[in-house]
């Protein structure tokens, strides 16, 4: 039998895996107890770029980086809004998301139907579960490349779910998914105690300073590449996008970016940057995305 | 595997195919003309139910007669039930759709509890549910020959609401099916006139006081009923109470032919 070596870079980590006999098919388990397939779908949504998630005791909030694929192209969508009350953050392929917000959009339209009520967080994930596990049990299906992040209110609160590939979801406090998304994850980590009091946008900035520290030092967070989900108790869902996102940009205080400063930021004001300034910065960043953030192999849309 | 007396027709190669002098379904077809028809008259009926809005809660009440026809066949039947701790749901027409209807819902409680749902069935989901099941069997010529009271708490509001078997639906403060719109409501309306918010005794002394006017004047009404009372605490459900005592028939000894 023959054996490869293959390297995946994962932000500042090497991954090796060795290909083997046992990979072919979802259906086929290794002698160790995996199943291959669903372990290298998790490796799709490492390539998606980052999302963050956060919750506080009254909102729920998402944020995410988008990525465009060439100057031309628009910055793809990576929040898509499920209902009033839900919004879904993607990380892998976008149109195994689709798939999957397109179903979660359904359930929640027939609860409100059949029922006249808003769709439980932990009913939904139950059936997104459910279906995500089919792909993983079936020798004519692939399981679905993508990570979803899910922000929620309901008659329990403000929820931050995780799915995986794998059909795992988990029940997050804080989260962050997709490429260097480690960094995001030690930033939630190191604030987690802060966020059950932290006010809307407190919340708001925290969610971005994570999604900062994703970035590599020459590129910043911009109204182009950052979207914003929140919905909370008496608030439902808004989406923020381009110029919506402004406000909340200016009260980053770029000064306290983790990685410390690169050649380019001396040349900011050290307060706030101002509406003007933002857009100056859109016009002049360098083209997205740098060549570290391509996917490898462009056959695959991952975003 | 040759055996004697055994011909082709008893291994049949297809299946299913068409028949000669018969109607063949294609596969896939979803309309199907079959011609069957449907049951569209009940059998053993149960008659009104009663449920009013007090403050504090709300109140059901329904007696426990199926009737068969005019015959006062069974007269211990549950037409009452609790559904959660938030709803309860009440049914006058055919026993047997009834008794299918609360198998389904019960099952579907079921299933929220073994899911680990927070959120239990409340009186305004189960209310808007069945709305739309009874709508869709009658669009299809086969109803759940039903009408039905439901009876909770939506969002810490009391609920109470009436559905059809040809699925119309309607929320209300008093609300009743049968005989008893036509007694019974304008009873609660007029003690309402009086009182706008009533107790918790008050209003179970004017159910039980509209169960009783239905029983002299409702051929198909029985004495023994059953009363639910649904609080933010939960549902109460009184059985086997018996108006008999508190009826008076003097009255059938000026009928002629009585003794």
């Amino acid at each position: 039998r023959h054996q490869n070596i293959t390297g995946v870079v994962d932000g500042s980590q090497l991954l090796v895996m060795f290909r083997n006999q046992y990979d072919n098919d979802v259906t086929v388990w290794s002698p160790q107890g995996r199943l291959h397939q669903v372990e290298y779908a998790m490796e799709a949504v490492k390539q998606g770029s980052a999302t963050v998630g956060v919750k506080s005791s009254s909102h729920a909030v998402l944020v995410a980086l988008k990525r465009a694929s060439s100057e031309l192209a628009a910055h793809q969508k990576k929040i898509m809004p499920i209902d009033k009350h839900i919004a879904v953050s993607i990380s892998g392929l976008t149109a195994d998301a689709r798939v999957l917000s397109r179903f979660m959009r359904t359930e929640c339209l027939n609860e409100q139907f059949a029922h006249n009520q808003a769709l439980s967080l932990n009913k939904l994930m139950e059936r997104v579960g459910a279906k995500m596990q089919i792909a993983t049990q079936r020798y004519d299906k692939r399981p679905y490349g993508v990570g979803l992040l899910l922000a929620g209110f309901d008659e329990d609160g403000p929820h931050i779910y995780q799915t995986c590939p794998s059909a795992n979801y988990y029940d997050c406090q804080a989260m962050a998914i997709g490429a260097r998304s480690q960094s995001a994850r030690t930033y939630l980590e190191r604030h987690l105690d802060e966020f059950r009091s932290s006010t809307r946008e407190e919340l708001i900035r925290h969610a971005l300073r994570a999604l900062r520290d994703t970035l590599p030092n020459d590129v910043e967070l911009t109204n182009k590449n950052c979207s914003i989900a929140i919905v909370g108790k008496g608030e439902d869902l808004s989406i923020y996008d381009d110029d919506d996102v402004n406000p909340y940009l200016e009260g980053l205080d770029q000064e306290e970016r983790r990685g410390g400063a690169g050649g380019a930021r001396d040349a900011q004001p050290p307060a706030a940057p101002t509406a003007a300034a933002e857009e100056d910065d859109a016009a002049s960043a360098p083209p997205p995305p740098p060549t570290d953030e391509q996917p490898q192999g462009d056959s695959m849309e991952t975003d | 595997m040759a055996v004697p007396g055994v011909c082709l027709q008893d291994f049949p190669l297809w299946s299913g195919g068409p028949t000669p002098g018969h109607f063949y379904n294609f596969p896939g077809n979803s309309k199907m003309n079959t011609g069957k028809s449907h049951t569209m008259y009940p059998s053993t009926s149960g008659t009104s139910v009663v449920g009013l809005v007090y403050d504090g809660g709300v109140m059901l009440a329904a007696d426990s007669l199926g009737s068969y026809g005019s015959l006062a066949r069974f007269r211990d039947v549950k037409r009452l039930f609790k559904v959660t701790d938030k709803a309860a749901l009440a049914c006058s027409g055919d026993i047997a759709d009834y008794q299918f209807i609360r198998e389904v819902i019960e099952q579907k409680v079921r299933d929220d509890v073994c899911g680990g749902y927070t959120r239990e069935l409340n009186a305004g989901a189960l209310h808007c549910w069945l709305t739309r099941v009874l709508y869709n069997r009658r669009s299809r010529f086969d109803p759940l020959w039903l009408e039905c009271v439901v009876a909770g708490y939506k969002d810490d509001e009391p609920f109470l609401g009436y559905v059809d078997k040809i699925g119309t639906a309607f929320e209300a403060k008093e609300v009743a099916t049968g005989f008893g719109l036509h007694f019974a409501v304008p009873m609660i309306r007029e003690a309402r006139e009086k009182k706008q918010n009533l107790s918790c005794d008050e209003a179970r002394k004017l159910l039980t006081e509209c169960l009783k006017v239905l029983y002299y004047r409702d051929c198909r009404a029985h004495f023994k009923y059953q009363l639910a009372d649904i609080t933010p605490e939960g549902v109460t459900i009184h059985d086997d109470l018996n108006l008999k005592k508190e009826t008076n028939w003097e009255v059938a000894n000026y009928i002629s032919g009585y003794e």
